[in-house]
């Protein structure tokens, strides 16, 4: 902002190596070396394992994945601000035993109030995260560590307090069913076609608009691509999960799982992309005394960010509890929270606020489950996948970095 | 130190809460305004009236209280003392929205714009347009095109830029478009032409003037006086916290302005101001 520089220093708009260079330096590339990065990944577990690439393993990979995703899309909200919540993983954990005990156990509460109620639990805890950060002005980093001593602690006595060794497993179907139960091959390829088809009619129509509004808009043939990129991503996924993946009983179709992911992508997209408060989530992350004097009432959409955190991570306790079969005392909520921030990270959100989006944590959480389960497949110890792990995520944070240096220079 | 232009008016203390006499000829008036942060006294106390359309240029040396008192104005922070006068109605300016609701825009020396955010989300940060509880882009879009072309901005791309990407003249273009953007009637400018190298500065005067043509009201601070003096139609001076002088620029040359800013009076200056006030 310094720098003195005449009008006449716009380059000519030509694409060359150079500028896909400087595009990756400036974290503006989008998401095709990630994919590359993931391709990569999934064909050196193919070529390790045959059963890597099997229909049964695609879909519990995907399942795996769900956690990280969710996990991942909760700790978004806060990272776009500037903020992190280390706790995310022992909250998702209250809102699983909430559900569990309640709907189990010896209470029986009918499912569809618990639900929602586990959800207003961690909700609560987001929100007094973000109290404790707004008000008394800590940092989020210091607040949530204590709330990852703190959940752990509440989450043991709950859970021990009922009496059954530690653990409460669940029988409730509804809730279990969330994970483990499919959709019929027919409603798969329903789910599928309508998504791909209203995502097709939102890109053209979009486009449309904008041309017909007299602005420049992104080439047909650029738009096709993406939709044919998606019809084929969709394809393959419902060949996969509609193939009979069981010896001896009939298991096809894709899990309940899938749908939720994408319906908390789209929602979580829709808000940051579509309404002022994901503008002002942006805002506040790039420069939040900028929106301060604009008039906006930052403390109000920061808080915002920390409900909507503790409201995604009680989603994905929900999910957790269900491929867990219930909730124990011991669930690792501190290596979760690492894996959560490590898919956002790798999927391209920012640690230092202001750059990322919610289909971030999806590929980055399905890349930690494919290192994750192929690493198991092909036998390697529990040492080498934490290693590679964070080799991942160092390298990730590292492209971050880079990018944040790169977008200061470029100015 | 009586001798310069409507500085008695700050002396007397009887400002304090008085309203101004002629309602309709100021836009904004101040009377008495001072501020504290903590024991460092920052504001003493400020009488200062900005007439409509008129260009007032506040300078001073550093630390003479110019950024306090127009953060003041803008309800970045309220004064500790004193009353702001509205076209002669006593108003409360204790938060940007305020500010803004009554028709100020601030263009600060940071610019205050957000580098992860493109021009058209920059412009409209805080008063987005929207369809429902949709943002409605191509509105805002079409808008910020016609805004910049008005303005003669014609050295930006696209307004779907990242403002992280732009040059400094670039983005203090959008900075000052987007103060002028809404319903505005007075724009205060925070050194606009400080970070600018020759031709960017001549076109951010050039803009200014443009601004007062339309009736806007400006208070530019500025350092440069070689600038002041090409843009300005009144001119305010600071020094240690207090509003030593004011006046028509014709009454005021370098040398006297240079003797006010440094030393807080000048015998240069006509005296004759103090009474026609």
């Amino acid at each position: 902002m310094s720098k003195t520089s005449p009008d006449s220093t716009e380059a000519t708009p030509r694409f060359t190596v150079g500028d896909l260079f400087k595009r990756l330096r400036t974290g503006n590339s989008g998401l095709i070396p990630i994919l590359v990065g993931l391709a990569a990944l999934v064909a050196y577990f193919d070529i390790r394992s045959h059963v890597f690439l099997s229909a049964a393993n695609v879909t519990n990979l995907f399942i795996q994945a769900t956690v990280f995703i969710l996990l991942g899309m909760a700790e978004i909200w806060l990272l776009l601000l500037g903020e992190i919540d280390l706790s995310i993983g022992f909250v998702a954990g209250i809102g699983a035993s909430t559900a569990v005990i309640l709907v189990d156990n010896k209470y029986h509460w009918p499912v569809l109030v618990v639900l929602p109620l586990a959800l207003a639990v961690t909700t609560l805890i987001g929100i007094l995260h973000g109290t404790l950060v707004i008000r008394l002005r800590l940092p989020s980093f210091v607040v949530t560590l204590a709330g990852q001593l703190g959940w752990a602690g509440v989450l043991i006595f709950l859970i021990d307090h009922q009496g059954t060794g530690g653990v409460v497993s669940l029988h409730e179907k509804v809730l279990a069913d969330l994970v483990n139960g499919n959709l019929t091959p027919m409603w798969t390829w329903i789910v599928s076609v309508g998504s791909v088809l209203l995502a097709a009619i939102f890109m053209i129509r979009g486009q449309a608009k904008r041309r017909a509004a007299g602005l420049e808009s992104t080439p047909m043939a650029i738009v096709a691509l993406k939709i044919g990129s998606l019809v084929i991503a969709a394809l393959v996924l419902v060949l996969i999960f509609n193939t009979d993946r069981a010896t001896f009983i009939v298991l096809h179709g894709m899990p309940f799982a899938i749908p939720i992911d994408i319906f908390i992508l789209l929602a979580g997209s829709f808000i940051l992309n579509k309404t002022k408060a994901g503008r002002y989530i942006y805002a506040i992350g790039g420069n939040s005394e900028a929106v301060r004097r604009a008039g906006v009432n930052v403390n109000r959409y920061r808080l915002l960010a920390f409900a909507l955190a503790g409201l995604t991570a009680g989603i994905a306790g929900l999910l957790y509890a269900s491929r867990l079969g219930g909730i124990s005392d011991g669930i690792d909520g501190g290596t979760l929270v690492l894996y959560a921030v490590a898919a956002a990270v790798i999927g391209g959100t920012s640690l230092f606020g202001g750059r990322g989006k919610m289909i971030h944590a999806v590929i980055g959480g399905v890349i930690i489950a494919t290192i994750y389960n192929g690493m198991a497949l092909i036998g390697m110890s529990a040492a080498t996948q934490y290693i590679a792990t964070a080799l991942v995520l160092l390298a990730a944070v590292t492209i971050d970095s880079v990018a944040r240096r790169g977008n200061g220079t470029t100015r | 130190m009586t001798t310069t232009p409507e500085s008695a008016n700050s002396q007397t203390g009887n400002g304090s809460g008085v309203a101004p006499s002629k309602k309709s000829e100021h836009l904004l008036s101040l009377r008495g305004i001072a501020k504290h942060f903590g024991a460092v006294q920052a504001l003493k106390h400020v009488d200062l009236d900005i007439p409509a359309g008129k260009v007032t240029a506040l300078i001073g040396d550093n630390g003479a209280g110019k950024s306090t008192l127009i953060k003041t104005i803008s309800g970045i922070w309220a004064p500790t003392a004193g009353d702001v006068f509205w076209n002669g109605e006593q108003v409360k300016v204790h938060t940007p929205g305020d500010a803004s609701a009554l028709g100020i825009s601030t263009v600060y020396q940071d610019l205050a714009l957000c580098d992860n955010l493109d021009i058209v989300q920059n412009m409209y940060l805080g008063h987005e347009e929207t369809r429902g509880i949709t943002l409605d882009e191509i509105a805002m879009e079409l808008n910020t095109k016609k805004v910049l072309k008005d303005l003669s901005v014609s050295t930006v791309k696209s307004v779907r830029q990242l403002v992280g990407s732009l040059s400094g003249g670039q983005r203090q273009a959008v900075a000052v478009a987007r103060a002028v953007m809404r319903d505005t009637q007075l724009v205060i400018m925070d050194e606009p032409t400080a970070a600018l190298g020759v031709s960017q500065t001549h076109q951010v005067l050039e803009l200014i003037k443009n601004l007062s043509d339309r009736g806007i009201a400006v208070i530019v601070i500025s350092h440069n006086l070689t600038d002041v003096f090409k843009v300005a139609d009144r001119l305010a001076v600071m020094h240690l916290g207090t509003l030593v002088s004011s006046g028509d620029i014709s009454q005021y040359d370098t040398t006297s302005a240079v003797e006010l800013i440094t030393t807080g009076e000048s015998k240069g200056a006509p005296s004759s101001l103090a009474s026609s006030h």
